[in-house]
């Protein structure tokens, strides 16, 4: 874009008819602030906002996305072909204006979210399924199913920065789950079919380093990190118990926790795997999913003990806490899909029970966890509630909607 | 090997009773829980995810009383669940069927 001066010069040359100096002057003065009205109008279609209260929703059957305001809560606008974004995530940029959205066909989008537009979108995969942005927010890494393994890339442009393929034993290649972003410029991810954790370290370069850690058990199927970034926390499918990395002290590898949980008991069929991005932790105590049991599991961080059991109404996916610790919101499998319930993060008991409707997938908190956004997908609704009052604030259209992500998120490791 | 025992004696009783079919209205739910909620292992579009693909070309050659047997039983050692209670033998197979005929859209 020419600057003003440029424009003012340009302006004061197309004028044909010959002036005294002064007049001369004062035209280019008006054709000069004319020009930068011009300027201004056209810039002004997209509002002077800040981002810090903008969601990104996504629109799974539809390949489209919502951003929504949660000052108003109101829906902006919608962003549309993005592909197939079934079980479809998204990172923030550190300046939050951008989404890096991972699509389940391997599509790798970054979206503009004040102008409502893709910015740039390559496939880099067959199949994706989530993603992590770096510390410093100059690199997006993507886990891939097929073929397995994570990819990283320049967040400027999604040029290729580095391919990391998930290869096991004889020339085999696992899918790749539960990738998270450290503090270090590193990525920390889980080998599903290997039973592995990598580290891979960018802390000298665009060369990763990548340290693995083999036989922390079978299945691991998704992952989390703590919100201080210290402890990697993979839950396994395959097995019961947790497998634990500490990255203050990676040499001492990967050891396992809760490891009697399940022992001799009889699971249930899993009809969702849990989630374990939304690490709900509460003072000394994280509240994560059971695998195929009716229970929300509580883990004495200071000892990595079992703290307890809540009995819940089914199965849970998402098990989150309230930025401030007080309440944990759960939702649930198939076929329970149709209820939340609040745990009281004290006395570790549910207090509430919500029935938003069939197909709750995702919840999501207001930065300061005054109100929650609730996805149903059964409804096509986003239904927005107090968190105090646990009364429906807004009710909003959406197609098919999943996941919510927050811009705050870009402030939050391992988010 | 306890989940052997429903699979034989399945088997035995011919359960691929291939002419009966869900009413039109439960159908529609078939279809819509194929998409939504198989399709959250094997993708909203079948093309695979934690689970394989399911669509036509990657399930060729499979017979349907397979397909349907796994849908009911689920896949004991993998993340495949079973569905019996949730489906019976007739939404099971007519599942199958529209699996190995492409016939998936919601």
């Amino acid at each position: 874009m020419s600057s003003p001066y440029e424009q003012h010069r340009h302006a004061a040359e197309r004028t044909p008819i010959p002036l005294r100096a002064e007049w001369g002057t004062v035209l280019a003065c008006i054709a000069m602030l004319l020009s930068l009205i011009v300027a201004g109008s056209a810039r002004a279609e997209i509002a002077v906002r800040g981002s810090g209260d903008l969601a990104l929703v996504v629109e799974r059957a539809n390949g489209s996305l919502l951003v929504v305001e949660t000052t108003g809560n109101s829906t902006l606008r919608r962003i549309e072909g993005l592909g197939d974004l079934s079980h479809a995530s998204a990172v923030i940029s550190r300046d939050q204006r951008y989404a890096f959205v991972f699509g389940r066909d391997g599509g790798l989008t970054k979206v503009d979210l004040l102008e409502g537009r893709i910015a740039a979108r390559v496939m880099q995969s067959g199949n994706s399924i989530g993603g992590a942005i770096s510390q410093d927010g100059r690199l997006v890494a993507v886990s891939n199913y097929e073929p397995g393994g994570v990819k990283v890339f320049n967040t400027q442009d999604l040029s290729l920065v580095a391919d990391i393929p998930a290869e096991f034993g004889a020339g085999q290649r696992s899918k790749v789950i539960g990738l998270v972003d450290a503090p270090g410029r590193r990525f920390v991810f889980s080998l599903w079919d290997a039973g592995e954790i990598w580290l891979a370290d960018f802390s000298a370069g665009d060369q990763p380093v990548v340290s693995k850690f083999t036989d922390v058990g079978r299945n691991p199927y998704d992952a989390l990190i703590t919100p201080d970034g210290r402890h990697y926390i993979a839950g396994l499918f395959g097995e019961d118990g947790m497998a634990l990395l500490d990255l203050w002290h990676p040499e001492r590898g990967v050891r396992r926790i809760l490891p009697d949980y399940g022992r001799g008991e009889q699971k249930m069929p899993v009809y969702k795997m849990p989630h374990l991005e939304g690490w709900a932790v509460a003072g000394n105590r994280a509240f994560v999913p059971a695998v195929g049991r009716n229970e929300v599991l509580v883990i004495d961080m200071n000892t990595w003990q079992e703290a307890g059991r809540i009995p819940v109404h089914g199965q849970p996916v998402f098990v989150m806490g309230r930025p401030d610790g007080r309440q944990v919101w759960v939702n649930f499998a198939f076929p329970n899909n149709d209820t939340v319930q609040v745990i009281d993060a004290e006395n570790l008991a549910v207090h509430d029970t919500l029935r938003p409707g069939k197909g709750v997938l995702h919840m999501e908190f207001e930065p300061r966890g005054e109100e929650v956004w609730i996805s149903v997908r059964d409804l096509d609704e986003l239904q927005v509630y107090d968190t105090a009052s646990l009364e429906r604030r807004a009710t909003l259209p959406a197609q098919k909607p999943s996941g919510i992500f927050m811009t705050a998120r870009a402030a939050r490791i391992g988010l | 090997m306890q989940w052997l025992a429903p699979v034989i004696f399945s088997l035995a009783c011919g359960v691929a009773a291939a002419g009966a079919q869900p009413s039109p209205e439960r159908q529609a739910e078939l279809r819509y829980l194929l998409a939504q909620d198989c399709g959250s292992c094997h993708g909203l579009t079948l093309k695979g995810g934690l689970g394989p693909a399911l669509t036509a070309p990657a399930l060729a050659g499979k017979p349907a009383e397979f397909l349907q047997l796994t849908i009911l039983h689920g896949r004991p050692g993998t993340a495949m669940p079973p569905w019996r209670g949730i489906l019976n033998e007739e939404e099971s197979r007519w599942l199958a069927d529209r699996l190995l005929a492409g016939e998936t859209q919601p």
